[in-house]
């Protein structure tokens, strides 16, 4: 699982995902602030095989799509989380 | 000059073009995907932050510092254009398509274009690779780099070459010790080449430096290795692998990083309509430029990794080198003996990396022999089995055997699965992977609001 470990004296902010209200810090990417908070996927496979929680970290892969309210798809590993964002996962 | 200039990315060699280009006075409009430039092995953290150059880039640290000084006293010398996408290029009329802050849309004329697009990691697709805890190694390393955390607590790295020692060691140092190094090259490979490595003694020391830190840290690694199966329900549990002499082993693991050197993201220049050709050293499809950077296609130039693989060194000299050859077509004064050193230190470095790649070499026999279950696509989670049908049923190459499959075809446009898929195609076919070409670029280069296509 994701490990916090460096440089994590950061403001806690908290943001929605489905519905439910999850810890981060200030300067989380989406990506980070989702698999730290033990949620360990970010979109389900449209085909059936399981969750994703991307792979390239550096928006090539395309792998970490998300929903966030008002702003519509972004990439989790290049979105940076914000206080009271709502994001649903697919 | 009044030509409009453009220079895509923001990474090593934009910063270096861009630099030539202002210091000859003129004012480049720069474009960068991200929200800010630095690239990836000098990344940026976001604000908030607070290790330093030393403790993010190590012996990269002075090398990160003075890009990261002129990148930010460039800015306002030129037209500076973060969180942009070009998704597409009409190379006749010369347009950019921009996409700005993932919204508006806008179209941008060029005279003359740098292409700094860089590279990523090159996989080999094996069953378990899509669950959650796999990723890249530039992706781990990016992890820990830009955010501070670790993939795993107790992660696997597999792949060749420089970045898994280097990857290994940053995670190491940070506490989270590798439950096994992987290293699917074995010992004389590496030794052989050992001769040609001395034409960069630094670089080459670095990386023994790097191998010793992990062995004096007690980290365990092996080499002349070949993965299995990343195993886990829905998070990973272990890894399956055998050793050189054929004996199997799982090592328990709660992550995998995965890399096989790296690939250019050349995506742009194809839609630029730059020619591609097969280079046997770097066992891949690589641009078609001059020792200068020119693309064969009138305006283009092409610097960095995107340009062909040659790491961080090769790619601020050539993102240099580039911006003269530009100004230089366009009758600006250049300085000939900047000029003649530059080329002498390409060049030089063009033999350090070709025994590099053949240091630390693709394991395409991995690719080729990949069970027919495992998802070779996945995006589209086409497996390799469906792609051996594909050949069956007469695919002679890659774009053929893509329609027939869907394998390339989705979000990531077979960035990721474009290289093992042609191993596994070229294997079915019996030929050699060149024989199979390479998948042919389509805008959007990456997913965009289908709103914002244009009727």
């Amino acid at each position: 699982m994701l490990t916090r470990l460096l440089d994590q004296d950061r403001v806690a902010i908290v943001l929605q995902v489905d519905g439910v209200g999850i810890e981060a810090k200030q300067g989380d990417t989406l990506l980070t602030a989702m698999l730290a908070a033990g949620l360990g996927y970010v979109r389900t496979s449209e085909f059936g095989d399981g969750g994703r929680a991307g792979f390239c970290w550096m928006g090539a892969c395309q792998e970490c799509w998300v929903v966030v309210t008002e702003q519509g798809l972004r990439r989790a590993c290049s979105t940076l989380a914000e206080a009271g964002m709502e994001v649903v996962r697919r | 000059m009044s030509a409009s200039v453009v220079v895509v990315g923001g990474g090593p060699s934009g910063i270096r073009a861009v630099e030539q280009l202002v210091s000859a006075g003129l004012r480049p409009v720069w474009i960068e995907e991200s929200a800010d430039g630095g690239g990836r092995i000098t990344q940026r953290p976001p604000a908030g932050f607070k290790r330093d150059a030393r403790a993010l880039y190590g012996a990269d640290a002075g090398r990160a510092r003075r890009l990261h000084g002129t990148l930010d006293a460039l800015k306002s010398r030129c037209d500076w254009r973060p969180d942009t996408l070009v998704w597409n290029i009409r190379p006749r009329e010369r347009v950019l398509h921009l996409l700005q802050g993932g919204g508006q849309q806008s179209e941008l004329r060029y005279d003359a274009l740098i292409l700094c697009t860089g590279a990523m990691d090159r996989v080999v697709p094996m069953p378990g690779w899509t669950l959650p805890g796999v990723t890249t190694l530039g992706g781990a390393q990016v992890a820990l780099k830009s955010q501070g955390v670790a993939i795993g607590a107790k992660p696997v790295l597999m792949g060749t070459g420089p970045l898994l020692w280097l990857t290994a060691l940053q995670y190491a140092k940070a506490g989270a010790m590798p439950a096994l190094v992987l290293d699917t090259t074995d010992t004389l490979t590496k030794l052989r080449h050992l001769g040609g490595l001395l034409g960069n003694l630094p670089t080459m020391l670095r990386g023994i430096g790097l191998n010793l830190g992990l062995r004096l840290r007690g980290v365990p690694m092996v080499e002349d290795a070949t993965p299995i199966a990343i195993e886990g329900d829905g998070a990973v549990r272990s890894l399956r692998w055998r050793d050189g002499a054929w004996r199997e082993h799982v090592t328990p693991c709660d992550a995998v990083a995965m890399g096989w050197g790296l690939k250019p993201e050349a995506q742009l220049a194809d839609l630029a309509g730059v020619p591609f050709d097969f280079d046997a050293t770097q066992h891949n499809w690589i641009v078609r430029r001059d020792a200068a950077g020119r693309a064969p296609v009138a305006g283009v130039y092409l610097a960095g990794d995107g340009a062909g693989i040659g790491g961080v060194e090769v790619a601020e000299l050539s993102g240099t080198r580039a911006a003269l050859a530009l100004l230089a077509d366009h009758a600006l004064p250049v300085d000939a003996v900047m000029v003649r050193a530059l080329d002498m230190k390409l060049a030089a470095e063009a033999q350090f990396r070709q025994a590099l790649e053949q240091s630390f070499p693709y394991p395409a026999k991995l690719a080729r022999r990949m069970p027919d279950a495992t998802l070779l696509c996945r995006c589209e989670a086409i497996t390799a089995g469906e792609l051996r049908a594909a050949a069956a049923a007469e695919a002679p190459e890659i774009n053929r055997a893509k329609a027939f499959s869907r394998v390339g075809m989705g979000r990531c446009q077979g960035r990721v699965c474009g290289p093992p898929a042609a191993e596994v195609l070229a294997a079915a076919l019996g030929v050699e992977v060149q024989a199979v070409g390479r998948l042919r670029g389509q805008p959007p280069v990456k997913p965009i609001p289908v709103q914002q296509v244009p009727a």
